[in-house]
């Protein structure tokens, strides 16, 4: 390519203009990842409708007003997208000088969750109530801070070229910092939630590329502690009672099993194509609790049909994929770890929130990434979309 | 994009990304699998059971279709009630769960507000009744004896009450025209129970839990075209079961009606003459028991010859069909069906079977022809009959000669057929049988005898010929007790019969093909068959399935479809041998044993033709069989523990037959009073609208008092239609007699034959 000298000094001009900035070629616009900003993009426009089926007609959540989940739900993806926005603004490099504090305030509103200040919904204590009809779910943003803090401390010598891998001593302290958080949540008891952050934990180490021994470990560790919370009696009732539906859904329709049944026949109904919007009988007849939340599945099922809930299931593939083209091509660990932790969140906590409507896998309290309804799992995941731009747009390119 | 040298990425971590992506893209895979599974493989289940999930119906019953007379007149139909109802499902969405709004009906309706609520509530293991069984969807009925006032008032002031309905609502009567009862022809309905529903199901008319069904008779036989179908209004529910849409709903059609060849009026007088015969009976003394005839049961038919229609059938005892409407109680159901009822709800011309006696003989006559014996070749007529040193005597001991066969049945000789059947028995083999031809019991089946006759009622029983495959069967399933019994050195007459049955029960003897030869014995046979068989002498021999049912009526008019006489044999004689038997029965009439019945019968214009019978039942009173035919009806009465056929019946079916062609004692016809001279062969004209127009009917004098429906409103008498001149023999005619308590099966083990 041939240029002019003229346009060169205005290529390196530190007064060009905003709009110059980012239209240029090199801006952070055009080296957004577009694919997978449109994919999230379009997860929350469904996320709108869905929502607002399964809202419209439930007054006794609406407030009488049937477009009150609608506006909140679009809400809620405006103040993601300005997070994602915020996010590349500043950078997941220079949010890593600040991951210390991001970790502290995360650990101190999730413990803040045991104290008085503290919601229970739905037999778990996940929340803060903020007054106002708000309240945040602080475990929702602990997935993007045990990310942040593991990939700090695991990639701190390997991206300083110290050493090649992690070592033992590092791995323990990025343990020890995951470990905290969770096991607050696990006094919670939010299942569900740990269960993800343990995943995004495996992946983690995994991906800093710490010792074989260590991923061993952790899993042995794992099932042990499977067995010992079974053993212990930490789990709640209707978290035992969930696992049992589970084992046999014919289990008690109309009590435990009643979820997953329900859950089952509005999208076993859709058949190809749905019912259509806001036709589904299952989805009027409001027969599947918690629909606009961790159920939200069965209305793309039973009204889109497996079309539209296959779309879903597409768009949060292709998110995926271009989340793992950016794990693999940036050239520092620490972006390849954090993508890793995001990449195993999203992915977890996907399979599981749609293998539990589908009956493969047991419920638990877990929203699906950008279609569920909900402000903190909105923002976090928006959060996550944001870094994972950053990971790319920061990128040392070829000049 | 990048061929920088990747600083900071290690062999060891582009493995484990690899790895984790394709754990990530297999967890997708497994979602769409799955995904794929349920929508696509399994789609349509589970669109079925969404559909069940969020569906409730509403059911509105089918009003049942009458049931007519052959002139349009109902039999049974519906009258109109005005039901309260109220909807569970209005109730339940008021703040109080609409207990002011029933405290309130309550009130209006003059009943205790907690016996209101109790009715609305649902039924559960808890609940103790009154609660509600069905569909909380369905409305709930309060009362069904609502005066006009109080629906007035409900409807009025439905602000006052919502969710509360007051309509008129179809209950089934049975009307009862003209002193007619019918009511074992009619039968009667029932709620239906769940092991009926669930059989139903899948059939093309699937039962309601709120449907009535049919229990036996014309009720039970025609109850799918009766019925119609339910109207079904299907709501959308969501989980609570608030109602958020309607769905696809079927409006109720309407039963069919059913017009049959009853004619009331014939009926009513049925009814009466056999009530009446007997009661006279019961005054008579019966000479060989010392007592008066119990006369507990009976039955007459009246059929139209040509066709096996029937015009007329009654039982005694009998019943109030209307006593089942609205639920029977308990002391009702007590009073039909216990051990002390003798069981009115028995329709005993077609499951009361009884030994024929003489009747039999036209039988027993075309055997012989077609075994050889010439119709009019002369038989000895003498006083008694021996075989082997057992006298069977003729009736009275009365000898009549040399007589042929003719003359035979109109006296009713018994040796005559006596020696007939001995013969044959010797010519078939004896006591050792080779290749019988058995023309006595080969005859008797080629009548119809042992099998139904096809009638469209249900239950009819079969009757029997004692043949020798029976013989045979029914010494193997009692010769044990025969030959315990027989052991005991037991002089009695019982005893005797016992040993004897032991011994050589399993053989035909010459006895019982004696005694068979004149219908005594353990032949059983009901009204209905011989009556079958007596209009098929009259019709020429062709043997019709006899037919209530006239014609299936669509609600609308629109479709009539004819029930059409069927045939199901022909008698095995050719047509000299009717001819020859026609004249021998119109002999009996006119100077034998029925002549001093039909005393004064105006023989020329309509020829009378009758045959009496009385069967002996051992331990047991006589059996009065008369069977009858004119060239257009056949009438067969029977009385049970009634005496001779002649003197029970005679008069009975002397005054039907009156009835029917206006015919007085002198055998003066007088054309006006004559209620059927000729079968009634056209359907009731149906209207426009689909209704069926009902010809007058008087109402008798006993009963005006039950009859305020609507065709009395019409009862303005058309001259040639109304017997209106005639007096009721009985006013109590509809009162159940007070019978003794015994059925009228008879015992098989009967005694030595003789005949009037």
């Amino acid at each position: 390519m041939t240029t002019t000298d003229g346009y060169k000094v205005r290529r390196y001009s530190p007064e060009r203009g905003t709009w110059g900035k980012l239209t240029a070629r090199d801006s952070v616009l055009r080296r957004l990842d577009w694919v997978m900003l449109l994919a999230a993009l379009a997860l929350s426009g469904i996320s709108t409708l869905l929502v607002y089926s399964a809202t419209r007609g439930r007054t006794e959540l609406n407030h009488g007003d049937p477009y009150y989940f609608l506006l909140r739900n679009i809400l809620n993806t405006g103040i993601g997208l300005a997070l994602a926005v915020g996010a590349v603004w500043l950078g997941h490099r220079a949010l890593r000088g600040a991951v210390p504090i991001l970790y502290g305030i995360s650990v101190l509103l999730t413990a803040a969750v045991l104290t008085p200040l503290g919601a229970t919904i739905n037999g778990a204590r996940s929340w803060i109530q903020l007054g106002g009809g708000f309240s945040i779910q602080p475990s929702e943003f602990t997935k993007i801070t045990i990310t942040l803090g593991m990939a700090m401390l695991l990639a701190a010598k390997v991206d300083a070229g110290d050493r090649l891998h992690p070592d033992h001593r590092t791995v323990m302290e990025a343990l020890g910092l995951a470990a905290l958080p969770i096991v607050i949540i696990l006094l919670m008891p939010d299942l569900g939630s740990v269960m993800v952050l343990v995943v995004i934990v495996l992946a983690v180490l995994l991906s800093s590329g710490a010792s074989n021994r260590w991923i061993a470990g952790l899993l042995g560790t794992g099932v042990i502690g499977c067995v010992l919370i079974w053993q212990l009696g930490v789990l709640d009732e209707y978290q035992i009672n969930r696992f049992a539906a589970f084992a046999n859904p014919a289990l008690d329709p109309a009590g435990v099993g009643y979820n997953t049944n329900q859950a089952r026949i509005a999208i076993g109904s859709g058949g190809l194509t749905g019912s259509g919007l806001f036709r589904g009988s299952q989805t009027t007849g409001q027969f599947v609790p918690e629909q606009q939340t961790d159920f939200i599945f069965t209305v793309a099922g039973e009204e889109l049909g497996f079309l539209g809930a296959g779309l879903i299931i597409v768009l949060l593939g292709v998110v995926l994929w271009r989340a793992c083209r950016i794990a693999r091509e940036t050239t520092e660990l620490y972006g390849t770890v954090v993508a890793a932790g995001i990449i195993a969140w999203f992915a977890f906590q996907s399979f599981e929130n749609i293998g539990m409507t589908l009956g493969i896998m047991p419920v638990t309290g877990l929203p699906l990434p950008f279609v569920s309804y909900g402000g903190s799992s909105m923002f976090a995941a928006w959060i996550a979309v944001g870094l994972l731009q950053s990971i790319k747009v920061q990128r040392p390119v070829s000049a | 994009m990048s061929n920088l040298p990747e600083t900071g990425r290690t062999s060891r971590v582009t493995i484990r990304l690899v790895v984790i992506q394709i754990l990530v893209f297999s967890l997708l895979l497994t979602l769409g699998g799955r995904l794929w599974y349920l929508q696509i493989r399994s789609g349509d289940q589970y669109t079925a059971e969404a559909a069940n999930n969020h569906i409730q119906q509403v059911v509105a019953p089918a009003t049942r279709g009458s049931i007519l007379d052959a002139r349009g007149v109902p039999l049974a139909d519906n009258e109109t009630r005005l039901v309260v109802s109220a909807s569970r499902t209005d109730l339940m969405k008021m703040k109080d769960k609409g207990k002011g709004v029933l405290t309130r009906l309550a009130g209006i309706l003059e009943l205790k507000p907690e016996d209101v609520a109790a009715k609305v509530r649902l039924c559960d293991a808890k609940t103790p009744q009154p609660c509600w069984a069905g569909s909380p969807y369905q409305p709930i009925p309060i009362t069904d004896e609502a005066t006009t006032q109080q629906a007035l008032q409900i409807r009025e002031r439905a602000e006052d009450f919502p969710g509360i309905t007051a309509e008129p609502t179809a209950v089934r009567r049975y009307a009862g025209p003209g002193g007619s009862n019918t009511a074992q022809v009619l039968g009667y309905l029932s709620p239906v129970t769940d092991d009926e529903i669930i059989k139903a199901k899948d059939s093309r008319s699937p039962l309601l839990r709120s449907d009535q069904i049919g229990r036996s008779g014309l009720e039970r036989q025609y109850d799918t075209e009766l019925r119609g179908k339910a109207g079904v209004t299907r709501y959308e529910v969501d989980n609570l079961g608030r109602v958020i849409g309607k769905a696809k709903s079927d409006k109720a059609e309407p039963g069919a009606n059913i017009v049959t060849s009853v004619d009331a009026r014939v009926q009513a007088i049925a009814e009466r003459e056999l009530d009446q015969a007997m009661k006279d009976a019961r005054k008579e003394m019966d000479r060989n028991t010392g007592v008066n005839y119990k006369a507990d049961a009976g039955a007459v038919v009246v059929m139209e010859s040509k066709t096996g229609r029937i015009v007329a059938m009654a039982s005694n005892p009998t019943y109030d069909p209307n006593a089942w409407v609205g639920g029977i109680s308990a002391k009702d159901y007590q009073g039909l069906t216990g051990k002390d009822s003798n069981f009115p709800l028995l329709n005993r011309a077609i499951q009361g079977q009884a030994a024929p006696g003489s009747v039999f003989k036209v039988i027993s006559a075309t055997a012989a022809v077609n075994a050889g014996y010439s119709f009019t070749n002369n038989y000895n007529c003498s006083s008694s009959y021996s075989i082997g040193g057992q006298v069977f005597k003729n009736f009275e001991s009365k000898g009549y000669g040399p007589i042929d066969l003719g003359r035979a049945l109109e006296v009713s000789c018994d040796t005559v057929f006596y020696d007939l059947a001995y013969r044959q028995w010797q010519k078939d083999g004896g006591n050792n049988p080779k290749h019988p031809a058995d023309w006595f019991y080969k005859t008797a089946h080629q009548f119809g005898l042992g099998k139904q006759t096809g009638i469209d009622l249900p239950n009819e029983v079969r009757g029997r010929v004692p043949d020798r495959d029976w013989k045979k069967n029914y010494w193997k399933s009692n010769k044990d007790s025969w030959c315990k019994q027989g052991k005991k050195d037991d002089d009695s007459y019982a005893g005797k019969i016992a040993k004897e049955n032991c011994e050589s029960g399993m053989r035909m003897r010459a006895g019982d093909s004696v005694n068979y030869s004149i219908g005594q014995g353990d032949t059983l046979v009901t009204p209905l068959q011989m009556a079958t068989i007596y209009s098929a002498i009259s019709n020429g021999g062709t043997l019709y399935n006899p037919t209530v049912g006239k014609a299936i009526v669509s609600p609308d008019g629109k479709r009539v479809e004819e029930i059409k006489p069927r045939a199901h044999g022909k008698l095995p004689f050719d047509r000299k041998t009717r001819d020859q038997l026609d004249r021998a029965l119109a002999g009996v009439a006119t100077n034998g044993s029925a002549a001093w019945r039909f005393g004064g019968w105006p023989q020329k214009q309509i020829p009378m033709h009758a045959k009496t019978g009385t069967a002996e039942v051992y331990g047991k009173q006589t059996t009065s069989w008369f069977a009858t035919y004119t060239e257009d009806y056949t009438i067969v009465m029977t009385i049970s523990q009634g005496g001779t056929g002649s003197g029970a019946s005679g008069p009975a079916v002397r005054k039907i037959y009156n009835a029917l062609y206006g015919a007085d004692d002198k055998g003066k016809i007088d054309a006006k009073k004559a209620l059927l001279p000729r079968p009634e062969a056209k359907l009731p004209r149906i209207q426009k609208d689909g209704t069926i127009e009902a010809q007058a009917i008087p109402s008798p004098p006993a009963r005006k008092e039950d009859k305020e429906d609507k065709e009395e409103g019409a009862a303005e008498k058309p001259p040639g239609t109304a017997d209106s001149t005639r007096k009721p023999d009985d006013p109590d005619s509809t009162e159940k007699p007070d019978g003794p308590d015994s059925t009228e099966k008879p015992d098989p083990a009967a005694a030595g034959g003789q005949d009037e």
